[in-house]
Order: structure tokens, then C-alpha cells, then sequence
């Protein structure tokens, strides 16, 4: 069955997300499994000069709806965006392209108008998928349930289709293209009006300037094994070595050691990095909902019966305040050559 | 204020998860089931909210007669209505509950209507921004602080690297997420109150599904890892693997 995709893309300061890279890889990838075109489209303003950097994943097609031109139909001031005239402005470009499969990251801000878009265009969800699958000419996607602890696979009956990518699992390969045609999207006819800006951001407060943990390739979690906030400055100085991102367990959250930003697992963020290292954490089936799915998970716990060793795939049974140092030393040598 | 909270029942988040012999759902024998964790906070928001405003607090649950146990846990909380929208199915995805939940809304004018961000069985994070496309009104979720006055909303919500303040006015959609508040623990008065208060009943609207469930499995069981026990003296040794074997540094 031939279709017609489009994918949507984030950007942030002038350059595409790396879920950008993601969404545009496997969509790409999707269209040429079932013979359709592919639309890629992303909201922003100076964004144009980075258009190659999607084409080399597989876009050649970009659309590109200034962010400032749709705010400026809104009275009160927006900062940034509104849930609602992005979803508008993404249905209305799936219908008027005819899209029947629209493509977006399970970001914060993909999360926040996916259902809007499913409602305004009839579609089916397959939300937060870790995969894709061609069979018979349809889709199948398998995404996560009960916090990892199951997986399902899904497939709709119906028309047209919205999927969301759980962000860091798909790992976007280069198609070596570099031609893209870009357009500039005519907001005056989406029709945009006050109704559409009924929630606004206002203003963003950035927690800190550090890498987040949902966004990073690398995370070094810390629990109560690190005893007191002080020592979290170990779990800091091991994350700085390899470039990751601190994370933290519930426990050392609502002791009020790390912040709740921190929180990985079940009732804190979803991870998927590449590599995670678990610092005397004891790897409780809420804290492993949020970072099974690791592709390398490093556990340092001084019991060796902890549930963590379980599902590492390295690990050392020590002394944190041991380990840490001397792991840190390593890591500072090795990325240096 | 009229207060409307949105629950669920989900498995006990510590469930082992086994699946059934129809590979299309979880093996029920011997899971406990509770008021979805996020739920919880939903319900002490709108406790809040009543306790500041006056009003009324009901809990609404779309699902088979079991869902009355979402519904009762809110009473004991303090929810002072329950209302079941009653399915002849258990099998229900985010799509089919968000239509059956709009539906009731619609007649009801309510203020403010709560969510948790997410049920913890299937992870959607779907049904508080498709309701409120479906019901034409604002929606903020993932909320980590709330403020209502004179109808005016002001939220904090969690995002990526941060948080966004949100404006908005109410009537709205509230997703509420872990730090927005300490769910209260009900306490013998409210457990005996509970009791007595009666769960209204109406019928689904509808039972369409948009998506069907192929086959559940298990994650791939992790091969065991490589597990050091020399201490300091085996780090090299790891990170040597975490290079050459895992390629990961
Ligand atoms: C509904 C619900 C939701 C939850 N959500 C989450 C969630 O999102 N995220 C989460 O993380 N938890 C969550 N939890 C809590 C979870 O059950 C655990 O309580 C928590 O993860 C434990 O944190 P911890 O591993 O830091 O602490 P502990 O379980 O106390 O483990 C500390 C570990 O450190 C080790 N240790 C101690 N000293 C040293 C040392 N010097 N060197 C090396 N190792 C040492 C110990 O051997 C132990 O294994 C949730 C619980 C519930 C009920
Ligand atoms: N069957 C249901 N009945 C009532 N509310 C529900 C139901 N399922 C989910 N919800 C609400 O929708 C929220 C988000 O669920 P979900 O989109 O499935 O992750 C939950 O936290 C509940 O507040």
C-alpha cells in the first residue's frame, strides 16, 4: 500500500533536535518499504539554513511553518508555543498533503499533541514505539507496557495512523543525500484564530544548563548508596568524564538530595541511552521501568545480591566511593586518546 | 467549583508480569490491582481545590464493573460523587476511553477536569490531550504546580531540561504529574464514609477501537551481564569491555 507520510521535526535554537534525525530516519526508511512519499515539516524560525542536515537522513522535502507568523495570530504573547495551533497547524498540513500517516518523537512537547492530532485527524495512535515493522504492506509497531515490563506489538484497522517514537531508540543512519526542497508554509490559509491559542507557554525556566537526563546518549544515576547530597558530586565529575547526563533514584529524589528532574523510573522519566551506570542503586522494579531498555546498563552496588546485577550487563560489586574515582580516572584517560 | 477526576485501576506497580495464554494481555491470577499512582495526585488536586473553592469532587472511571475500585479508593481519599461509565468490554485502548469519558464531560460543565499524566498499565499519555480536543478544551499535562484564580490558570509543567509556565483559563484539562502534591492517606473516618457513598452507573457511548494488540511477549531476557567482584582492580578491565565489546564509550 502506498502512502503518504509526514513527519514532523523539533528544533531548539537554530537546530534540529536529534530527534529530528530520528523521526526523519525511520520515516524515511518507512516510505521506501511501501513505495510512498515522504513530507517532512518542522515550526520554527531560522531553521532554513539547516535543512541539509535533514536531507543527509532521507528528507528531501522540507516545510517549514514560522513559528513567529503563527503566534502573531494569537493577542496574548506567546512564548514559543501552544499545544493547540501546533496541533492545528500539523493536522491541517497532513490533510491539505493528504498524508495518511503523520511521524513525530515522544518528546515533552510530541507527547503533549499527539492526542490532539489523532482527534483532529481521525487517526490511530501507536505511541512511544521502540519499533516499526512493515508486514503485508502495513505497519506494525511494538512499543512498551507496564513500564517495560512487557512489550506489545500493535497494528490498526483503520484509515490513517499517527506513530510517536520513544526519543533515543531509533538510531538515525545517514543516507549520504544532500538535495532538499524547502517551502515555506502559507500560514494565512490554516485559518489560525484566538480559540487556537487557548493554552500558551508563557516563559521557560531552564532547570539548570546541564544535559537532561531524557535527552542523553550517556547517564550516570546515583542512589542511596552515595549516602548524602555532597557525595553526588562523585555521580557528577563520572558523568562529566563521558559527556552523560546525572540521574537519580526516587529514594535520593524524595530525600530531597537530587531534583525531581533527576528521577528515573516509573514515576520519574523514561531513559533509553545508550550507555546507563547505575551507582549504588539497588535496582527496584520501579526504578528498572525506567531504564531497562538501556542498550549497556553498568550497575556498581557493594551487594552483590542486588536486583540491578540482574539486568547489567557489566558490573562491579564494590565500594562507590571506591569504584567512582578510580572508574572516572579511567574513563578521563580512554576519551582522551 | 465543579471538580471532575479522571481514574483508573492498574496493576500494582510491582506486579511480576506474566502473559496470558492469549498472548494479548497479562496473566490476572494473583496481581493486586490499585488507583493508578498518578491518579492519586489528581484526586489530592482536586481535594485542594475543593478545600480552597468549595464545590464538589467526582471521580469518574470508564471500565468494567472492577473499575469501581478506582473509584472507591478516591471516595476513601474523600471524592465526594462516583460515576462508572460502564463498558461490556475490558478490551479498550486510549482512543475508546478518551471518546467515552468526552462523552459523559460534555454534560456535565465542569470547572476543571483532572487526569493523572499517565496510567502506569499501558503508558498512554494520550487520554487527557485527546479529551480535551474532543471536548474543545484547553488541556496542560505532566503539571508539577497548579493555580487557579478567577478561572485564570497558571501551570508549571515539566519538560525536557526544565519546566514551561503555562497560561490558560478554566474550564481545562489538568495532567498532573509526581511533585504537584503529597496524595493524602485516607484515614479511618474517610474509610467508613466510603463505604456509604453510592457509585452512579451509565452506559458506554461507544466501543470503538482503533487499535488491536497482535501479540504480547516478554522484553528479550537480558544474557547474563559480567559481573566484577575484584573492586577497584577490574575497572580498567570494564571500561576496556565498555569500548571494544559494548562500543558504547
Ligand atoms: C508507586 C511507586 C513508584 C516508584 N517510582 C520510582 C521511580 O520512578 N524511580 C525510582 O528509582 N524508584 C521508584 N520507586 C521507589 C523504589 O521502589 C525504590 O524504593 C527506590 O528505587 C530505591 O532507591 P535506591 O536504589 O537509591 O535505594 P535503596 O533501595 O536503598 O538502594 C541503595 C543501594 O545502594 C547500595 N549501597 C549502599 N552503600 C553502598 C556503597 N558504599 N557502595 C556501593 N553500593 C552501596 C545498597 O547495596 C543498595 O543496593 C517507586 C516506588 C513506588 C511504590
Ligand atoms: N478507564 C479510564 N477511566 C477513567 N479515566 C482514565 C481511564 N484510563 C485512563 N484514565 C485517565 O487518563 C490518564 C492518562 O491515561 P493514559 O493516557 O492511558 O496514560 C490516567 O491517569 C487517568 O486519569
Amino acid at each position: 500500500m502506498s502512502n503518504k507520510i509526514l513527519a514532523f521535526v523539533e528544533s531548539k535554537d537554530g537546530n534540529f533536535k536529534n530527534s529530528a534525525f530520528e523521526v526523519v530516519a525511520e520515516a524515511n526508511k518507512i516510505a521506501s518499504e511501501t513505495g510512498s512519499e515522504l513530507i517532512v515539516m518542522a515550526i520554527g524560525s531560522d531553521i532554513e539554513s539547516q535543512a541539509k542536515s535533514l536531507a543527509e537522513y532521507g528528507a528531501n522535502k522540507l516545510l517549514i511553518a514560522d513559528l513567529n507568523e503563527i503566534n502573531s495570530k494569537s493577542s496574548v504573547s506567546v512564548f514559543k508555543y501552544s499545544p493547540s495551533s501546533f496541533s492545528k497547524v500539523i493536522s491541517e498540513i497532513a490533510k491539505t498533503h493528504n498524508a495518511n500517516i503523520v511521524i513525530l518523537s515522544a518528546t515533552s512537547l510530541g507527547k503533549d499533541i499527539a492526542g490532539r492530532i489523532a482527534i483532529r485527524t481521525g487517526s490511530a495512535v501507536f505511541n512511544d514505539c521502540t519499533d516499526l515493522k512493515i508486514t503485508d504492506g502495513k505497519i506494525t509497531a511494538t512499543r512498551p507496557v507496564y513500564a517495560g515490563k512487557s512489550l506489545i506489538e500493535i497494528k490498526s484497522n483503520s484509515g490513517n495512523l499517527l506513530i510517536t517514537l520513544r526519543p533515543n531508540v531509533f538510531k538515525p543512519h545517514k543516507t549520504g543525500e544532500t538535495d532538499i526542497d524547502v517551502e515555506k508554509i502559507d500560514i494565512g490559509t490554516l485559518n489560525l484564530t484566538e480559540s487556537d491559542f487557548s493554552s500558551v507557554v508563557k516563559e521557560i525556566i531552564v532547570s539548570n544548563e546541564k544535559l537532561d537526563v531524557a535527552e542523553a546518549d550517556r547517564i550516570v544515576s546515583g542512589g542511596r548508596g552515595l549516602r548524602g547530597p555532597e557525595n553526588f558530586t562523585l555521580i557528577e565529575n563520572l558523568a562529566a568524564s563521558i559527556g552523560g547526563a546525572t540521574g537519580a533514584s526516587r529514594a535520593v529524589v524524595d530525600a530531597g538530595w537530587r531534583p525531581h528532574s533527576e528521577q528515573v523510573g516509573q514515576t520519574g522519566k523514561t531513559v533509553s541511552p545508550s550507555l546507563y551506570i547505575a551507582c549504588g542503586i539497588s535496582g527496584a522494579i520501579q526504578h528498572l521501568a525506567g531504564m531497562s531498555s538501556s542498550k549497556c546498563i553498568v550497575a556498581i552496588n557493594k551487594d552483590k545480591d542486588a536486583p540491578i546485577f540482574q539486568i547489567a550487563n557489566y558490573g562491579i560489586v564494590g565500594d562507590v566511593f571506591e569504584i567512582i574515582p578510580a572508574l572516572t580516572d579511567e574513563f578521563k584517560k580512554v576519551m582522551a586518546k | 467549583m465543579k471538580i471532575i477526576v479522571c481514574v483508573s485501576l492498574v496493576p500494582d506497580s510491582t506486579t511480576k508480569v506474566k502473559v496470558s495464554d492469549n498472548k494479548k494481555s497479562i496473566d490476572d491470577a494473583g496481581v493486586s490491582y490499585i488507583l493508578n499512582p498518578y491518579d492519586e495526585f489528581a484526586v489530592e488536586e482536586a481535594l485542594k481545590l475543593k478545600e480552597k473553592y468549595g464545590g464538589e469532587v467526582i471521580a469518574v472511571s470508564f471500565g468494567t464493573d472492577k473499575a469501581k475500585e478506582a473509584i472507591k479508593k478516591a471516595f476513601q481519599m474523600g471524592a465526594d460523587k462516583g460515576v462508572l461509565i460502564k463498558s461490556q468490554s475490558s478490551d479498550f485502548d486510549s482512543f475508546n476511553v478518551a471518546v467515552n469519558l468526552s462523552e459523559y464531560l460534555k454534560g456535565q460543565s465542569a470547572d476543571i477536569i483532572l487526569f493523572g499524566k499517565q496510567s502506569i498499565d499501558f503508558d498512554g499519555l494520550l487520554i487527557p490531550s485527546m479529551v480535551s480536543e474532543l471536548i474543545n478544551l484547553p488541556c496542560i499535562s505532566v503539571v508539577v504546580k497548579l493555580d487557579i484564580e478567577n478561572g485564570k490558570v497558571i501551570a508549571e509543567r515539566e519538560v525536557e531540561g526544565g519546566k514551561e509556565i503555562i497560561e490558560s483559563q478554566a474550564p481545562i484539562v489538568i495532567g498532573t504529574q509526581k511533585g504537584i502534591n503529597e496524595p493524602r492517606y485516607p484515614n479511618l473516618k474517610s474509610i467508613m464514609a466510603a463505604k456509604s457513598k453510592p457509585i452512579e452507573e451509565t452506559p458506554a457511548y461507544s466501543n470503538e477501537n482503533k487499535i488491536e494488540i497482535v501479540e504480547m511477549k516478554l522484553p528479550p531476557a537480558k544474557t547474563s551481564g559480567k559481573i566484577f567482584t575484584n573492586g577497584k582492580d577490574d575497572v580498567s578491565e570494564l571500561v576496556r569491555l565498555l569500548r571494544e565489546e559494548a562500543k558504547v564509550i
